[in-house]
């Protein structure tokens, strides 16, 4: 075990996954000599060679591409782009191409590639670089959707998303990269230091894609969270007083839907948090599951804490960000009825 | 201060709509074999006339002539001829029996035969070809099973593609043929990316990645002619230019005074302009650009001119838009009467064998189109429901589960 913050975490599943298998390879903006504006690649190239881990243009459309035909050809591709606000121009290649190439294909040809890329907000980024745009990839069918919210579930997870036949869009958190963030931006920085998540075993294991993990087991409401909101949504949980479970789904898609519906049948209310923006988000998706599946058991409306439905602002951040304040407003909602 | 001109806003046109005479003023055709052959080992940068001629090799009587004749065997010509004419004869065919309603839509590559059959003879069985849903004849030249074509376009019980794909959209991996899709120029890229897999695991194999004139100008063209551009990725990346996109001219996709191949300089690598309808020249220039995508010099852009003879599909009327009697009149003549004649000269054909060849292969496609009207047409047959739900995973997850059981499958 070696205590490890997200972004060692991430480096060392890289690490490993080009260790030991020759077929895969690292490539994207800034990846290769430089190791990454957020160093999750730092001294790959120059421990594993120039072809292994290296520099591509800046041309996201080109990178997915470049990635699926090799994926066609045998290889394991594992690509960065450098902020998920710059996915869109590899949107086609993602829906058109990767997510369809086995279905339409029979079978011939499939995209076993990864697609990283640092998501979120709370960062100040402004429009650009805060975006969470994973309910654009859980409407397509064939991609799978990612996303850890630790270090241990980061490297366990990257390992089996590269390991997978399937191409997986891998979502990292930004704002949790160095240490997890209750929301509350006027408090001290954390580090990852002392976190229980944050002790990584040193060799290879994996966390399974479709599994959500129950972070915080409780009776009285179910919140489900991902990435960056499983840390705001505990810290909310805990200023509440409130037995609620929390669930930090993992994997976007695919779902764990019997975790979820077990959950809500147990305490019969339910408050979904992310940080996307709310019409047609995926929390869309789940208040839909559950209303399907568990509507002799709710005791309230399902509660949504989200996103404005605006451009993630500057100036305004923490009025946009959905904080612990407006989590306990919507649990303490779920309570009243 | 002079005073400032009125901007106008230009819109090319063609030289000719329905009802005007064709007009291919202005179209220079070199003679056969005055282009000069750059060793194919040279450097890039000593070749950037070529994409503003036109490499030719047969002349109008037949004969290949100059630098740029192919080393290439009379059984391989024939070879190319029969895959070239059951190309022809298949459209011919399929095209009458969507008329009929035993498909929902087809697309001819009529004119255009000699590009995917010559580069499927050239190139290795081990390479693999990303190509446009105009490129049959490759299949043709590598003997694909007729019954798994005609399958596919009736969609029947054994369609390889289990039902799933709009007709003309094949795939044949053990054929070098990738999957096709309905989105023009998205698998330009995956060509590059496939050729830059191949020398990253130190292999021998190339790509071949097609792209219409017309889609040169989305966004994919350029990354990947980048990407090839900047890793040296053994690939030829093609451009057919049979003039038309649909009812748009070519003119709407490149300016007139330069030429598609020439888009190749800007990315630093070789462009050649062919004869498209010269299968020596063809080969010859398959060949080169194999021979320097072999030797680790990276890709090379061939632009092959050619004319769309037919309508677009079977859902297109070109009379709409273009003179009537544009295809009979285009400059460079019919790729398979070309070699044809070709044969015949250097004595290797004539026209009794040409006349048995036609009648074997129009009973072939004949038996191959029974057959698979005895599976099943459109709508008379279908692979199980249960192969909608497959495919979309490796390992179908629970939402395909549930809802091929809320089906009652």
């Amino acid at each position: 075990m070696a205590s490890m913050n997200m972004i060692q975490a991430l480096n060392n599943a890289l690490d490993i996954t080009l260790a030991s298998d020759p077929d895969t390879l690292i490539f994207g903006e800034d990846v290769g000599y430089f190791g990454g504006v957020f160093r999750v690649t730092d001294k790959l190239q120059e421990k594993h060679g120039l072809t292994r881990c290296f520099d591509a243009p800046i041309s996201e459309g080109g990178i997915i591409a470049a990635a699926i035909g090799m994926g066609a050809y045998g290889l394991r591709p594992v690509v960065e782009i450098q902020f998920a606000d710059y996915i869109l121009p590899a949107y086609d290649q993602l829906v058109s191409e990767a997510a369809r190439l086995r279905y339409r294909s029979g079978g011939e040809f499939w995209a076993p590639l990864t697609v990283r890329s640092p998501y979120g907000g709370g960062i100040f980024g402004g429009q650009t670089h805060s975006q969470s745009p994973e309910a654009i990839f859980a409407h397509i069918t064939g991609l799978k959707t990612v996303i850890p919210s630790n270090p241990y579930d980061a490297k366990g997870l990257l390992i089996a998303a590269i390991e997978c036949d399937d191409p997986v869009v891998f979502l990292e958190p930004k704002r949790i990269y160095n240490g997890p963030f209750d929301g509350r931006p006027d408090q001290a920085m954390k580090t990852w230091a002392g976190h229980k998540d944050a002790e990584v075993p040193e060799g290879h294991y994996t966390v399974p894609l479709g599994k959500a993990a129950i972070t915080r087991p409780g009776s009285e409401v179910t919140v489900l969270a991902y990435g960056t909101m499983v840390h705001v949504a505990l810290s909310a949980i805990e200023e509440s007083g409130l037995d609620a479970e929390l669930i930090d789904l993992r994997s976007i898609v695919p779902l764990d839907i019997d975790t979820i519906v077990a959950s809500v049948k147990k305490t019969g209310r339910c408050v979904i948090v992310h940080e996307a923006s709310r019409f047609s988000g995926f929390g869309a998706e789940l208040s839909a599951l559950i209303q399907e599946r568990c509507f002799y058991h709710l005791k309230a409306p399902i509660g949504r804490v989200c996103g404005w439905d605006t451009p993630y602002p500057h100036a305004f951040e923490w009025d946009y960000f959905p904080g612990p304040a407006r989590i306990i407003r919507a649990l303490n909602s779920a309570m009243e009825n | 201060m002079p005073d400032k001109t009125r901007l106008q806003l230009y819109i090319p046109k063609p030289q000719a709509r329905p009802g005007e005479p064709v007009n291919f003023d202005g179209l220079v055709v070199p003679e056969a074999g005055s282009v000069r052959r750059p060793d194919p080992l040279g450097c890039e940068a000593d070749m950037r006339d070529m994409p503003f001629s036109l490499v030719r090799v047969l002349d109008e009587g037949g004969h290949a002539v100059g630098p740029w004749a192919p080393d290439v065997s009379p059984d391989l010509l024939r070879k190319g001829l029969r895959a070239m004419l059951q190309t022809r004869l298949f459209d011919d065919k399929l095209f009458r029996l969507q008329r009929q309603g035993k498909t929902s839509f087809y697309m001819k590559s009529t004119g255009e035969e000699a590009i995917g059959a010559a580069q499927s003879l050239m190139l290795g069985q081990g390479d693999m070809c990303f190509p446009t849903y105009r490129v049959l004849s490759w299949l043709m030249a590598r003997d694909y099973p007729l019954i798994n074509l005609v399958n596919q376009l009736f969609s029947n019980e054994k369609d390889p593609l289990k039902g799933r794909q709009l007709p003309v959209l094949y795939s044949a991996r053990d054929y070098g043929f990738y999957s096709l899709s309905g989105n023009l120029g998205s698998r330009f890229g995956h060509a590059v990316g496939w050729a830059m897999a191949s020398a990253y695991r130190n292999d021998d194999k190339i790509a071949l990645g097609y792209v219409g004139e017309g889609t040169t100008a989305e966004g994919d063209f350029h990354e990947a002619l980048t990407f090839a551009g900047v890793y040296h990725a053994p690939a030829i990346l093609c451009v057919t230019n049979n003039q038309w996109a649909i009812s748009t001219f070519a003119g709407i996709a490149n300016p007139r005074d330069t030429t598609f191949a020439a888009k190749a300089i800007g990315y630093g690598i070789p462009g050649l302009r062919v004869d498209g309808n010269d299968f020596l020249a063809v080969c010859a220039a398959t060949q080169w650009a194999a021979e320097r995508a072999h030797a680790n010099l990276g890709s090379t852009l061939i632009e092959f001119f050619t004319y769309r003879a037919a309508g677009h599909s079977t859902s297109d009327d070109p009379t709409k838009y273009r003179p009537v009697d544009e295809p009979v009149h285009w400059p460079l003549g019919d790729p398979i009467v070309r070699l044809k004649t070709h044969l015949i000269t250097i004595g290797e054909w004539d026209e009794a064998r040409h006349d048995a060849l036609t009648a074997e292969l129009t009973e072939e496609i004949n038996a191959a189109v029974r057959e698979g009207e005895a599976v099943g047409t459109l709508g008379k047959s279908k692979p199980p429901v249960a192969e909608m739900f497959e495919g979309v995973f490796k390992e179908p997850d629970w939402r395909v589960i549930e809802q091929r059981k809320e089906l009652g499958i």
